[in-house]
C-alpha cells in the first residue's frame, strides 16, 4: 500500500491522542485547572489534528459529515461516531476538570472507553480488509490499541505503567511483524487464484493493461523502499520502545526525559506506521505482478 | 446504501471468455467513451499528452503468461472490470452509503453526489475494479452500463453494456446469472465458468470461461494415425494417380 | 431494516443526433454511428447494419473522439522557415500555399513530368490520387503497398486472381480448421476478430503459425512458433506430406487449376517452360473424355491431370507432373526441414494429417445447384472446411512472394479456395491477372501519362524501362531488380532520389506517409537524406510538399504543408475501383462525409488536388473553358466517370435505383448518407461459392460492372509470367536483364513455389547475428497516429523489446534492464522485457510506438520519446554492399516488397540508461503541446 503521509499522521497522532484521553478519563494523572487544560489541549491537538489530517486524503472533505451515516456496517463510520463521542464526552469531562474542578469519574470512564473504541475502530478499518492479508488479523487492533495505550501512558506521565505498556506494545509489534510476514502466503490468494489460470500452469503477469500508471498502482502497489524494511523495523522498535524505556529509566530530569521519550516514541510509531502501509501487500497487486 | 440487500431480484453481470479474448482493448476504450460522456463525472486523464500520463478507466485488459509443466508457454488476455459481487466488501466498508448494490439487478454502483472520495471501497475490492478519479475526487467503477441496459432512448438490441456491444471477438456476454436458464448461465455451466479469488468470499457475479486446452497436437496419441504414403517416389505416385483418376 | 437506494434515471438522452459514416483509424473501414450533442462528437459506436463490422468497433475506432479533437491537428497551411527538420514554420494562407505548389509544379509538368514524385502512403483514395498523377504525367506515383504487403497481393492475384489482405476471407461460418500465418492484426481487423469469435463459439480449431504467441495467436488452439523466414519451407513440407499420401482434391485440380495445362518440356526450346496455348491464347489441356488436346474452357472438357502430349518433337507435360516431381522430393519432407523451420518433424506430420482429416473426412456439402463455365451443372457445393489466412509475417521477407505462393498452392491442392468452409474472395475479386492493367510509364511533357502507373506484368515486354533499358520510375518498380512490383516501391523513393539513381527529381510530393520516421527503413539515414545538401548548399531533394492532418515527424521535413481535415470533417470515397469494403457475400462501397465542420483553416486533401489540378490545367480536372472541373472531392465522387456508366460509387446511380452501372446521380451522396454511409448489394443465391467458375456469379459481376464480360479462369499453380523472366535471364528474347541480375532472376523467379533463405541471411553472418528481430502491430494503435490519442497512448505509451527466456537468461537480463541491439547496419539501446511464449531465437517489439521529441503535440519528455523506440534504425533499405558498387535493395527480388522481417541482430546487456538510443533533438512543435488534464464531456 502507498504510505500516504496524511494517513500515517492521522493514525499515529490520533492513536496517541486518544490514548492520552483514555488515561485522562481514567484519572491518570489526576489533574485539574490549568494543568488539566494543558493535558487536554495536548490530547485534543493530537486526536483532532490526526482526524483533520485524515480528511486531507478525501476527494470531497466538504462532504465528510456523510461519513457518519453507515455505522451499521462501516468501521469508518463507526470510527467517526466513536471519535465524536469520545471528544464530546471527554470535552464535558475535561471542562469539568478545568473550569469547575469537578471530576465525573463515570463520565471519564465512558470517555476513556470511547477513546479506545475510536482507536479500535480505526484499526478495524484496516483489519477488516481481506484484501490486505497482513492487516486482516486480530493482531492489528491489538497493535493499534497497545500502541495507543503505551503512547498515552507516556504522555500521561505514568512512568511505570508506561514502561510495562511500552514493553508489551513492543512485543505485540514484533509478533505483528513475524505473523504478518506470512499472512499473504497463508491466505491462499495467489496470482493463480486471482486469474483462475492455475490449473494450466504457473502464472506470470506479462503486459500490464497500460504502460503508464493508474490510481490502483500508485495507491496499492508500493514496491520502492521495502528493501530497507528490516533496518526500518529496528529503527522503529528502537525509537518507539527502546529509547523511551531507556530515557524513562535514566537518571535525567524526569519531565524532560518523558517529553523526549514521547517524542522518540512518536517518531518510532510513525516509522512503524510507514512500514504498516508500505509492507502491506494488497491482493490487487497480484494482477499486476507487483505487490 | 451500505448494507447489502439480502437478495437481489436478478444478478446481472458479464461472462468473459478467456478462450476467445484477443486482448484488443476495444472494450476498454468503448467503456471509457461511454462512461466519459454518461453516468456521473467524466473519466478524467492527467498529463494526457505528456510524461506520466494516467487516467480513470473502468475496465482494463491484462495479459498473463502461463507456463504448463510440459509444453510451450501460453498467453492469456484478461479483461477485468467490476464483478458486481454478491457479497461486495466495497459496499459494506463505505462510510457514506455512496456505494450500494441495487436490489433489482444486483448492480454495484457509486452515488457520486454522496461519495467523499475516501478510497476505502477501492481498498476493500480485491479485483482493482474501483478507481478514484483524480479530477473529480469521487470513486469510479463499472456501472454495468446501467444507463444503457434499460435505456428507452436506445434500440432494444443496443440495451447491453457498451463493452459487450463493441467486443469484436464476442468474448463478452451479458445477462442474468441468477437465472439458471439464461444464455449466460448455460454458457457458464457448459464451459466451467469460474470465480476469481473465490477464497475471499466475495461471490462475484461475473464469471470467466477458462481457456480451452491448448497444443494437443503436441501430445502423441491424441490424433488419428499419421498420413500413409501412397507412393515414395514420383514414378510410383504417377501410377497411383492414374489408378485414382480412373475412379474419379 | 428497509433497504433504500437512490432513484436513477436509467434512460438518459444518448444524443441529439446520430450521423453514420466510416471509420478511418485503419484500412478496415468499419461503419460508425457518430453521436452528436450540441453539434459536437459525444460518442462513437459501431454501425450494426454495416457489412464490415456489424456493430462492433475496435479500440481505435472508439477512440476516434480523441483523434478528431487531438491537439496535434495542424491548424493552417505552413511554409518552412527554419532548416529542414527544425520544425520552424510560418503560417500562410491557402491561396499562398496553392500558388507555391502551382509555381513549383507547373514548370515540372511542362518540361519534365518525371521530376515530380508523388507518393501517397496510407492513401484510401488511390483511384483518385493515381488519376491525378496520371493527368499530371509523371510515371512516379504509387501508394504504400510496396513497403506494406505487395507480396501477399501479387502472389494471390498471379496465383488465384485474388489475395488475402482485405480482398478475401475465410468462410467463417463453415470452416472447421483455420490456420493463420504471420498475422498480428491485419487490415481486416474487426472481421478477423469476429470470425475468430465465430470459430471459437463453435469450438472449431485454430492453428497459429507465428514466432510470437500474442493476440490472435494467443487464442489459437495450436501454436507453431516457427523460425522467421522459413514458412515457405514449412508449407512445402505440408505439401510434400499431403501429396505423398495422395491427400489432394484431384477433381478440383483438374477442373479449376492449371495443373492439367501442358508445358513445353524441351530444355532447348526458347519456349521451354511456357504453357501450350491455342491460337486464341487459351491454355491447352488433354481432354480425358476424348484424349485430345482442348482449350481449358471448352464445354464438356474434362482435363486430364496425367496425360502428356507430344507436338513438334517436343514433349508437353501437365503442370501437375512438374509439381509431383518437385514436391515429392525428400528434400521437402518433414524430416528434411525440421531443423531449419524449428518445428518437430512429428508435429509437421500431425498438422498435415489434421488438415487432411478435416478437408476430406469432414467435408461439407451444401445443397446448392450451380453451373460451371464449361456448362456442367453440379447439384451440390462441396466444401473442404480448412481455411487459411496470412499477412505480413510471411510476406515481409525477401522470400515472401514465393512463400505466399506456396501457401496458395497448398490451399489449392486441398481444393479449399472458393468452396464452403474455405477461403473466399470479396468482389471485385476474383479477377484473372490478365484483366488487370499493365504498368504505364510513357512520359510526354505537358500531357498525361499513357495509362495507369501500376499493374501486373506478364513478361519482360511489360517492364517499365526507358528506351536505353534504364528504369523509367524513380522507385525502379517493374525493372529487372523486381519485375513484378505491382504496388511500386515507396520505401526506395527517398533513397533513390537522394542517390540520383536512376535519376534526380525536383519535387517530392507526399500524402499521409510518415517517411521521416516509422514508415521508412533506416530512419536515421532517411533523415540525413532529407536534410542533405549539395555543394551549393541546396537540398539534394530540392522541394518537398506534404499533406498531413497532424503534427507528425514528417511535417518537419517538408517545405510546404497542406493541412488535411480529420476523417469526420470531409468527404471520402471507399470505392469498388480501389480498396472497397466488400464481403464475400456482397459487393459494397462507402463514403465519409463531414459529420462535423472543421474548426481550423484546413482543407480535405482530395479537394485541394481538385483545385491544384485545375490550376495546373490538368485535363481531367479542367473543363473545356479552362475552369475548374470538380469544385471539390464530393463533386468528383458524384460526377467523375471512369468508364461509361461507372464512377467512383456503385450504389444509387442513375435515378437512384441503378446498381453498379448507371448514369451520374446528383443526389447520390445524400442517398448514401440516408443509407448509413454505405451501399451493399448481395451476391445472389447460388453464386456465393466457386466464383471464378460459377456462371451465375460471373453474370452478376458483369451486371455490377466488375467485368465487361464473364471472365472464368484457371488458378495458376504454375505462374507463366515468372517463367518468361527466367527465359530472358537464360538469354532468350530481346529484352535482356543486366548480367548481374541474371542469376537472381533464374533462381528466384521460379514459376512453381520454392523456398530460399531470406537475403539478409546470406549477407550477414548468422553466427554473429543469430537473433531474428520483428515488430508487431498493437491492436489498439494505428502506426504512428495512435500516440496523439489521449486514451490510446495510455495503453501503449512505450514499447519494451521482448526477449525469450533463453536470451534473458543468457544475457543476465531482467524486466526493465536495457540492452544494446545491433544489426550489421546500426544499433539501438532499449529497455527489455521477458516473454516466454516466443520463439527462442526471436525478439520483438510493438511497431511505431517510439516518437520523435516535439512531434504529435506531446511533451518532450513523453515516454514515447524517452523509452519508446523504433526498430527501423536497424533495418536498411539496401543490403550491405557486396563490393560491386551496386545498390542492392533489401526487398523481395520479385515484387520489391520491403523485407522488414529479414532483420538479424545480436544483443548485449547495456548500462541502465534513461533514454532509448539513438535519441534525436526535439522538433519545434508547430502546434504546441496538449493540455495538462482532460475532463472530456460534451454535456457537462
Ligand atoms: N491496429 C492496427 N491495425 C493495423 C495496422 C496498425 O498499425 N494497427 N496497420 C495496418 C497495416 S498498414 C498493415 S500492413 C496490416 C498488417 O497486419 P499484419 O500482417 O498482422 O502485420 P504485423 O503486425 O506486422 O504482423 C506481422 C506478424 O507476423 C509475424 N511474423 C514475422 N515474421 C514471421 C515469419 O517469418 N513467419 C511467420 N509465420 N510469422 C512471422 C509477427 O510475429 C507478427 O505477428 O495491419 C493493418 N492493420
Ligand atoms: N519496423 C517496422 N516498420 C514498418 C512496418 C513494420 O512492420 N515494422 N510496417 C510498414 C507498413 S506495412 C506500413 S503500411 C507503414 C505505415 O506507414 P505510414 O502509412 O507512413 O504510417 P503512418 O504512421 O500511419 O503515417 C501516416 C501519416 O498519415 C497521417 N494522417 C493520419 N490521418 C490523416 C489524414 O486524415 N489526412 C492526412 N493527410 N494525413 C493523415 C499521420 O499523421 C501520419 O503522419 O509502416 C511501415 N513501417
Ligand atoms: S473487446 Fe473483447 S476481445 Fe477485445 S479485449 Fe475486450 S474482451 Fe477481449
Ligand atoms: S468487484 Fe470489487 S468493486 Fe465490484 S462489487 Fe466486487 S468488490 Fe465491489
Ligand atoms: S470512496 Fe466514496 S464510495 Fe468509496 S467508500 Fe469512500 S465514500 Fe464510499
Ligand atoms: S459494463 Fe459498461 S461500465 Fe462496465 S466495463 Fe462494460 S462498458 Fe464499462
Ligand atoms: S478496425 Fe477499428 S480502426 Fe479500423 S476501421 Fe474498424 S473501427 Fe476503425
Ligand atoms: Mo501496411
Amino acid at each position: 500500500m502507498h504510505p500516504a503521509p496524511s494517513v500515517i499522521l492521522f493514525t499515529t497522532l490520533s492513536g496517541i491522542g486518544f490514548g492520552l484521553l483514555a488515561f485522562l478519563g481514567l484519572g491518570l494523572p489526576v489533574v485539574t485547572g490549568w494543568l488539566a487544560f494543558a493535558f487536554f489541549a495536548v490530547a485534543y491537538l493530537l486526536a483532532v489534528g490526526g482526524l483533520l489530517a485524515s480528511t486531507f486524503h478525501l476527494g470531497h472533505p466538504e462532504r465528510a459529515l456523510k461519513a457518519f451515516s453507515q455505522w451499521q456496517t462501516s468501521w469508518l463510520s463507526r470510527e467517526a461516531w466513536a471519535a465524536v463521542g469520545a471528544l464530546v464526552v471527554m470535552g464535558i469531562y475535561g471542562a469539568g476538570l478545568v473550569f469547575l474542578d469537578l471530576r465525573m469519574p463515570i463520565l471519564g470512564q465512558i470517555g476513556a472507553a470511547l477513546s479506545l473504541a475510536t482507536v479500535y475502530c480505526t484499526s478495524m478499518i484496516y483489519a477488516q480488509l481481506k484484501t490486505v492479508p497482513r492487516w486482516n488479523m486480530p493482531l492489528t487492533p491489538v497493535l493499534f490499541v497497545s500502541l495507543s495505550l503505551a503512547g498515552g501512558a507516556l504522555l500521561a506521565g505514568a512512568g511505570f505503567l508506561a514502561l510495562i505498556l511500552l514493553g508489551s506494545a513492543g512485543c505485540v509489534q514484533i509478533a505483528y511483524w513475524v505473523v504478518g510476514d506470512t499472512r499473504l502466503k497463508r491466505s491462499g490468494t495467489t496470482i493463480e487464484s486471482a486469474t483462475g489460470l492455475g490449473h494450466i500452469g504457473s502464472v506470470r503477469a506479462f503486459e500490464p493493461p497500460h504502460t503508464g500508471t493508474n490510481y490502483l498502482m500508485s495507491e496499492f502497489m508500493h514496491v520502492v523502499g521495502r528493501k530497507h524494511a528490516a533496518k526500518l523495523r529496528i529503527i522503529a522498535l528502537g525509537l518507539m520502545v527502546l529509547a523511551p524505556v531507556i530515557l524513562i529509566m535514566s537518571p535525567f530530569n524526569y519531565v524532560l526525559a518523558l517529553l523526549l521519550a514521547a517524542a522518540t516514541h512518536l517518531a518510532g510509531v510513525c516509522v512503524s506506521r510507514w512500514l504498516f502501509f508500505a509492507q502491506a501487500e494488497h491482493v490487487v497487486g497480484l494482477y499486476y505482478g507487483k505487490r | 446504501m451500505t448494507q447489502l440487500p439480502e437478495t437481489t431480484q436478478r444478478k446481472l453481470g458479464l461472462v468473459i471468455d478467456l478462450d476467445t479474448c484477443v486482448g484488443c482493448h476495444a472494450c476498454v476504450i468503448s467503456c471509457k467513451g461511454w462512461n466519459t460522456e454518461n453516468y456521473g463525472a467524466p473519466l478524467s486523464d492527467q498529463n494526457p499528452y505528456n510524461k506520466e500520463a494516467s487516467g480513470t478507466f473502468l475496465n482494463r485488459v491484462h495479459s498473463y503468461e502461463v507456463q504448463p509443466d510440459i509444453g510451450a508457454a501460453q498467453l492469456i488476455h484478461f479483461p477485468k472490470s467490476c464483478l458486481h459481487c454478491d457479497d461486495a466488501p466495497c459496499v459494506t466498508v463505505c462510510p457514506t452509503g455512496a456505494s450500494y448494490k441495487r436490489v433489482e439487478d444486483g448492480i454495484v454502483l457509486v452515488n457520486e453526489s454522496d461519495c467523499i472520495g475516501c478510497g476505502l471501497c477501492a481498498w476493500a475490492c480485491p479485483y482493482g475494479a474501483r478507481e478514484l478519479d483524480a479530477s473529480e475526487g469521487v470513486m469510479k467503477k463499472c456501472t454495468l452500463c446501467v444507463d444503457r441496459i434499460y435505456n428507452e432512448n436506445l434500440p432494444e438490441e443496443d440495451r447491453v453494456p457498451s463493452c459487450v456491444r463493441t467486443c469484436p471477438a464476442g468474448a463478452r456476454h451479458f445477462g442474468d446469472l441468477g437465472d439458471e436458464d439464461s444464455a449466460v448461465s448455460q454458457l457458464v455451466a457448459e464451459r466451467g465458468g469460474m470465480d476469481l479469488m473465490p477464497e475471499l468470499g466475495t461471490k462475484p457475479v461475473n464469471k470467466y470461461l477458462p481457456p480451452r486446452p491448448k497444443d494437443t497436437l503436441d501430445e502423441i496419441d491424441i490424433l488419428a494415425p499419421l498420413l500413409a504414403p501412397v507412393a515414395e517416389d514420383p514414378k510410383g505416385f504417377m501410377g497411383w494417380l492414374d489408378k485414382t483418376l480412373e475412379k474419379l | 431494516m428497509s433497504f433504500e437506494q437512490p432513484i436513477l434515471n436509467t434512460s438518459p438522452e444518448v444524443s441529439d443526433e446520430i450521423r453514420k459514416t466510416t471509420c478511418y483509424m485503419c484500412a478496415c473501414r468499419c461503419g460508425i454511428n457518430v453521436h452528436l450533442k450540441q453539434g459536437k462528437v459525444a460518442y462513437i459506436e459501431g454501425n450494426r447494419d454495416h457489412p464490415v463490422n456489424k456493430g462492433v468497433l475496435c479500440a481505435k475506432g472508439s477512440a476516434g473522439i480523441m483523434q478528431v479533437n487531438a491537439p496535434s491537428r495542424l491548424q493552417t497551411p505552413l511554409k518552412r522557415v527554419g532548416p529542414r527538420g527544425s520544425g520552424e514554420f510560418e503560417e500562410i494562407s491557402w491561396d499562398e500555399a496553392l500558388s507555391m505548389a502551382t509555381n513549383l509544379l507547373e514548370p515540372i509538368r511542362k518540361n519534365n513530368p518525371e521530376k515530380l514524385a508523388f507518393f501517397t502512403g496510407r492513401d484510401q483514395s488511390q483511384s483518385f490520387t493515381s488519376f491525378w498523377a496520371q493527368n499530371f504525367g509523371t510515371p512516379n506515383y504509387a501508394a504504400h503497398g510496396g513497403f506494406c504487403s505487395v507480396n501477399m497481393a501479387a502472389a494471390g492475384i498471379y496465383t488465384m486472381g485474388g489475395a488475402f489482405w482485405e480482398f478475401g476471407q475465410p468462410d467463417w461460418d463453415h470452416t472447421k480448421l483455420f490456420m493463420l500465418f504471420g498475422v498480428a492484426e491485419d487490415h481486416d481487423s474487426n472481421p478477423i476478430k469476429m470470425g475468430l469469435g465465430k470459430i471459437k463459439a463453435r469450438g472449431a480449431k485454430v492453428i497459429g503459425v507465428n514466432p510470437i504467441r500474442s493476440g490472435y495467436n494467443a487464442i489459437a488452439d495450436e501454436w507453431v512458433g516457427i523460425t522467421p523466414g522459413t514458412d515457405g519451407l514449412f508449407i512445402l513440407a505440408l505439401v510434400h506430406e499431403l501429396m505423398r499420401a495422395g491427400k489432394m482434391d484431384l477433381d478440383y485440380l483438374a477442373r479449376y487449376t492449371n495443373a492439367p495445362v501442358l508445358i513445353n518440356s524441351d530444355p532447348k526450346s526458347p519456349e521451354h517452360g511456357l504453357l501450350m496455348r491455342d491460337a486464341d491464347g487459351k491454355q491447352l489441356v488433354v481432354d480425358s473424355v476424348t484424349g485430345k488436346l482442348a482449350p481449358f474452357d471448352r464445354p464438356g472438357v474434362r482435363p486430364d491431370l496425367s496425360a502428356t502430349y507430344r507436338h513438334g518433337g517436343v514433349t508437353h507435360r501437365p503442370v501437375f507432373h512438374l509439381m509431383v516431381e518437385r514436391y515429392l522430393d525428400p528434400s521437402y519432407s518433414a524430416d528434411a526441414v525440421t531443423e531449419r523451420v524449428g518445428i518437430a518433424a512429428d508435429k509437421i506430420r500431425r498438422i498435415a494429417a489434421e488438415i487432411a482429416r478435416v478437408a476430406f473426412d469432414e467435408a461439407i456439402e451444401l445443397d446448392q445447384e450451380w453451373t460451371d463455365f464449361r456448362g456442367e451443372t453440379h447439384d451440390k457445393m462441396i466444401g473442404r472446411p480448412v481455411s487459411f489466412h496470412a499477412m505480413r509475417g510471411i510476406s515481409a521477407h525477401s522470400n515472401g512472394f514465393q512463400t505466399c505462393r506456396a501457401l496458395h498452392v497448398l490451399q489449392i491442392i486441398l481444393g479449399t479456395v472458393e468452396v464452403p468452409g474455405g477461403f473466399r474472395f470479396k468482389p471485385p475479386y476474383p479477377k484473372p491477372p490478365e484483366i488487370h492493367p499493365k504498368p504505364h510509364c510513357k512520359v510526354t511533357p505537358g500531357a498525361p501519362l499513357n495509362g495507369p502507373h501500376l499493374g501486373f506484368v506478364h513478361g519482360p515486354d511489360d517492364l517499365a524501362l526507358k528506351a536505353d533499358g534504364s528504369p523509367a520510375r524513380i522507385d525502379k518498380a517493374f525493372t529487372w531488380e523486381n519485375p513484378m512490383s505491382a504496388h511500386g516501391l515507396m520505401h526506395m523513393v527517398i533513397s533513390n532520389a537522394h542517390a540520383g539513381d536512376p535519376y534526380k527529381i525536383d519535387t517530392l510530393f507526399m500524402y499521409m506517409a510518415n517517411m521521416s520516421w516509422n514508415s521508412s527503413m533506416n530512419t536515421s539515414g532517411v533523415i540525413e537524406m532529407l536534410t542533405d545538401t549539395d555543394e551549393n548548399g541546396d537540398y539534394v531533394i530540392p522541394n518537398i510538399i506534404y499533406s498531413d492532418a497532424y503534427s507528425s515527424e514528417m511535417v518537419a521535413y517538408a517545405d510546404l504543408i497542406l493541412p488535411d481535415t480529420t476523417y469526420l470533417e470531409r468527404h471520402d470515397c471507399i470505392s469498388l475501383l480501389d480498396r472497397p469494403i466488400c464481403e464475400a457475400d456482397a459487393a459494397a462501397d462507402a463514403i465519409r462525409w463531414p459529420v462535423i465542420e472543421p474548426d481550423r483553416n484546413v482543407r480535405g486533401f482530395q479537394s485541394v488536388l481538385c483545385e491544384l489540378g485545375a490550376r495546373l490545367s490538368l485535363p481531367g480536372f479542367t473543363n473545356e473553358d479552362g475552369s475548374q472541373k470538380y469544385a471539390d472531392y464530393a463533386d468528383y465522387i458524384v460526377n467523375h466517370i471512369r468508364k461509361p456508366g461507372i464512377g467512383p460509387l456503385a450504389g444509387f446511380r442513375g435515378d437512384g435505383s441503378d446498381i453498379g452501372r448507371g448514369e451520374v446521380n446528383k443526389d447520390q451522396l445524400n442517398r448514401y448518407i440516408e443509407n448509413g454511409g454505405f451501399f451493399v448489394e448481395h451476391i445472389p443465391d447460388g453464386a456465393h461459392y466457386y466464383k471464378p467458375w460459377n456462371t451465375k456469379y460471373q453474370d452478376w459481376a458483369v451486371k455490377m460492372g466488375l467485368y465487361d464480360s464473364p471472365q472464368p479462369y484457371l488458378f495458376q499453380l504454375y505462374v507463366e509470367p515468372m517463367r518468361r523472366f527466367q527465359l530472358a535471364a537464360e538469354g532468350h528474347g530481346d529484352r535482356q536483364p543486366p548480367d548481374h541480375l541474371r542469376e537472381q532472376i533464374k533462381t528466384t523467379l521460379d514459376p512453381l513455389p520454392i523456398w530460399y533463405a531470406p537475403f539478409e541471411d546470406s549477407h550477414v553472418d548468422p553466427e554473429e547475428y543469430p537473433i531474428h528481430a520483428l515488430t508487431q502491430r498493437p491492436m489498439a494503435m494505428y502506426h504512428s497516429w495512435g500516440s496523439q490519442n489521449a486514451w490510446l497512448r495510455q495503453i501503449h505509451g512505450h514499447n519494451p523489446l521482448y526477449l525469450p527466456t533463453k536470451l534473458m537468461t543468457q544475457h543476465d537480463l531482467t524486466d526493465g534492464d536495457w540492452a544494446t541491439v545491433s544489426s550489421v547496419h546500426g544499433s539501438i539501446t532499449v529497455p527489455v522485457a521477458h516473454m516466454a511464449a516466443l520463439n527462442e531465437n526471436t525478439v520483438w517489439t510493438w511497431n511505431a510506438i517510439g516518437k520523435r521529441k516535439g512531434a504529435w503535440a506531446l511533451g518532450e519528455e513523453s515516454s514515447e520519446a524517452t523509452k519508446g523506440f523504433l526498430l527501423n534504425h536497424l533495418i536498411h533499405e539496401l543490403l550491405p554492399p557486396k563490393g560491386d558498387g551496386l545498390r542492392w535493395a533489401n526487398s523481395d527480388p520479385i515484387t520489391g516488397q520491403a523485407a522488414w522481417f529479414d532483420l538479424r541482430v545480436k544483443i548485449a546487456k547495456a548500462e541502465t540508461a534513461n533514454e532509448s538510443q539513438p535519441a534525436f533533438d526535439a522538433i519545434k512543435s508547430p502546434v504546441g503541446v496538449g493540455p495538462a488534464e482532460l475532463t472530456w464531456k460534451v454535456s457537462q
